[in-house]
């Protein structure tokens, strides 16, 4: 009972829709941001190495880098200040977590890219294909 | 919900010389009687995360209003979740409703004047809060409504129960180095006290025992929001006991936060 209230509670922080990605996803995230009076969106590229926790609590990790040095940030998956997620190209990957790839630098951070988006993946449209453009 | 409840606006004082000791009553806060659901978190309007732990709270009927005249005290007298008659005891019913008997037949035909009762189903939780309550009655259900346009609460529940516990734990001892020669007593407290003079453990000395499972109090805790369709309080942070515990929410009577929703003690709180 405790749990189905709960659930009730958190619903109405749930956006109706949000984008469909993947871990291994390159990913724009387009963030609202509030300067004075004005909102202006701000976009964040980089690499989906993970996804926690469940309903309006998921949040989404985004990875890159940044002059050399690995940037994280993490998202509420339902934050309001979340404007849209693009997804940019897709990798292959074998894991829920890419948390291997911060040891990585270089070259071997790339992952290679999904050929055949798999029909069942619907929404989700068809990548660009461009050649595998390493970190974002 | 009933119209009319209001509360007493300044401190009243008990009118009846009779009483000894005279002394002056508050004027009572609003308040329910609830069970805690759990914590979550919602986002606020400008998209920020806010921890909230979900309060079921109410309907609650009152059973019985306290006065000086009568009980030497004020308070209202309030119930939560019903319990299933057959499960309830007969003073448990006696409570809210007049119950049919050799006693309550004796006693109409003396004439003795029928107290009047809430007449609702035996409640699992009740309590009384302290204070003049004016435009209450007994049957009237309070529900979420009633913190309309109260913006701090504040939550009193039971703790949960650790048991026995060491003094690290339970007092926030530091404890005792991991190595240059502490054996066996890492997490022990020091010394209890001096030597020879007083040659004893002065009386209050903090030590392992029985911890958790007391009342406690959060004071201060935002309303994030009001659910009146399912009876629901969210409040900032959290309270204390386990999920499923009961907990009773009050309007707060210690505002930190100037500015930002006095008390509607102090204002003149018009009912609804």
């Amino acid at each position: 009972m405790s749990q189905k209230i709960l659930a009730h509670v958190e619903a109405s922080s749930l956006k109706p829709e949000v984008a469909k990605f993947n871990i291994g996803d390159t990913v724009d995230v387009h963030t609202r941001i509030l300067e004075g009076d004005k909102e202006r969106i701000q976009i964040f590229n980089g690499l989906v190495i993970a996804r926690s926790g469940t309903g309006s609590r998921e949040m989404f990790t985004v990875r890159r880098i940044v002059a050399g040095e690995g940037v994280e940030r993490k998202f509420p998956l339902h934050s309001p200040k979340i404007a849209k997620i693009e997804v940019k190209r897709s990798g292959v990957v074998r894991r829920a977590k890419l948390y291997y790839l911060r040891d990585r630098v270089g070259k071997a951070t790339r992952l290679r890219e999904k050929r055949d988006e798999i029909a069942t993946e619907g929404a989700a449209k068809k990548p660009a294909r461009k050649k595998a453009a390493t970190k974002a | 919900m009933a119209p009319g409840l209001y509360f007493a606006g300044e401190t009243t004082m008990a009118a009846t010389g009779a009483a000894p000791a005279v002394r002056a009553e508050k004027a009572g806060r609003k308040g329910l009687l609830g069970r805690k659901i759990g914590m979550t978190q919602v986002f606020d309007a400008d998209g920020t995360v806010v921890p909230v732990t979900v309060i079921e709270a109410g309907p609650c009927p009152i059973l019985s209003v306290r006065s000086v005249a009568r009980d030497g005290y004020s308070a209202v007298q309030i119930g939560f979740l019903d319990k299933p008659r057959r499960l309830a005891s007969r003073s448990l019913r006696g409570q809210v409703a007049n119950l049919d008997g050799k006693r309550a037949k004796s006693r109409a035909e003396a004439g003795v004047p029928v107290a009047p009762k809430a007449d609702c189903e035996p409640q699992r939780l009740v309590r009384e809060m302290r204070g003049v309550y004016e435009g209450v009655e007994i049957g009237q259900m309070l529900t979420v409504d009633l913190f309309d346009g109260v913006d701090f609460v504040d939550v009193t529940g039971t703790t949960k129960g650790r048991g026995t516990a060491g003094v690290m734990k339970r007092h926030g001892f530091k404890g005792q180095r991991a190595s240059h020669g502490v054996k066996k007593v890492h997490r022990h407290q020091g010394g209890t006290g001096m030597n020879t003079s007083p040659a004893r453990v002065f009386k209050g000395k903090r030590m392992a025992g029985r911890y958790g499972n007391e009342r406690s109090t959060m004071r201060n805790l935002k309303l994030v929001r009001i659910d009146k369709e399912n009876n629901l309080l969210l409040v900032r942070g959290a309270i204390p006991g386990p999920q499923g515990s009961y907990v009773m929410v009050r309007q707060t009577n210690k505002l930190k936060r100037v500015g930002v929703g006095a008390p509607a003690s102090k204002k003149k709180a018009g009912g609804k």
